[in-house]
């Protein structure tokens, strides 16, 4: 079992860097290409959410400068990762949101939840935290 | 990274898309559909050589298919097995026509 971490700031011009830390380690793991890109959709998701809402709030300059770190933990017995994602910024809970209809015809649908929606179809198990000022999000998938 | 190719032949336009349709790629897709679509009756999206869509790439078929309904129609080709399944989960199996 090991442990790695990347921070980077929480700006979507930092996506293909966490996209590739991400999937060096599951492919240190040989994680099949099907299962690495659910797990690649996945971070894709928490991460661009975290990057367009967490620090909303702020002014440009403290915006700029607001980080995520990400880790990722592999587990063995079944072979398994453990994907968390901790920001400082605003405390907000992707879970609490409803799920969209994708029974919708085109005309009705709605894109807005779709991402976090197709995170928790694809993962093992996925859980939210608000703790000593940070939002910790996680999720599972076995490899 | 995300490759385009286009091909019209008529009021037919076939869109070849290699690569990622991601958060980062998908606007640069969206930009070029804004006039690519005026006048076509028949568009393909042609994705034998996409190996990835997020939900900002489904955004963009989402769109096109809008703007398709009203002009004609869209069909998807030769979207692989991983792809196909995050069409499946999402629903977009029943709004695209895939084939």
């Amino acid at each position: 079992m090991s442990v790695k971490e990347l921070t980077v700031v929480a700006n979507t011009d930092n996506l293909s860097a966490v996209m590739a830390f991400v999937d060096e380690r599951l492919e240190e793991l040989e994680c099949s290409m099907k299962i690495q890109m659910q797990i690649d959709i996945a971070v894709e998701e928490i991460f661009v959410n975290v990057a367009q809402y967490a620090y909303q709030h702020l002014s440009p300059e403290k915006r700029a400068e607001g980080q995520v770190t990400i880790s990722v933990e592999d587990f063995q017995a079944p072979l398994q990762v453990a994907i968390t994602f901790t920001d400082s910024g605003i405390p907000f809970d992707p879970l609490a949101r409803e799920d969209p209809d994708v029974s919708l015809s085109v005309e009705q649908r709605q894109i807005g939840g779709l991402g976090i929606f197709m995170v928790k179809k694809s993962m093992d198990s996925m859980e939210y935290a608000y703790k000593d000022g940070k939002n910790i999000l996680k999720f599972t998938k076995e490899l | 990274m995300l490759n385009i190719t286009k091909n019209t032949n008529g009021t037919a336009l076939t869109i070849g898309l290699e690569g990622r349709l991601d958060t980062v790629t998908s606007p640069t897709l969206e930009g070029e559909l804004k006039t690519d679509l005026n006048g076509v009756e028949e568009l393909v999206f042609d994705m034998e050589k996409l190996q990835y869509i997020s939900s900002a790439g489904l955004r963009v078929l989402l769109s096109a298919q809008k703007v398709m309904n009203k002009q004609g129609n869209m069909v998807v080709r030769n979207a692989s097995d991983d792809v196909k399944e995050i069409f499946d989960v999402t629903g977009f199996s029943d709004i695209l026509t895939i084939e």
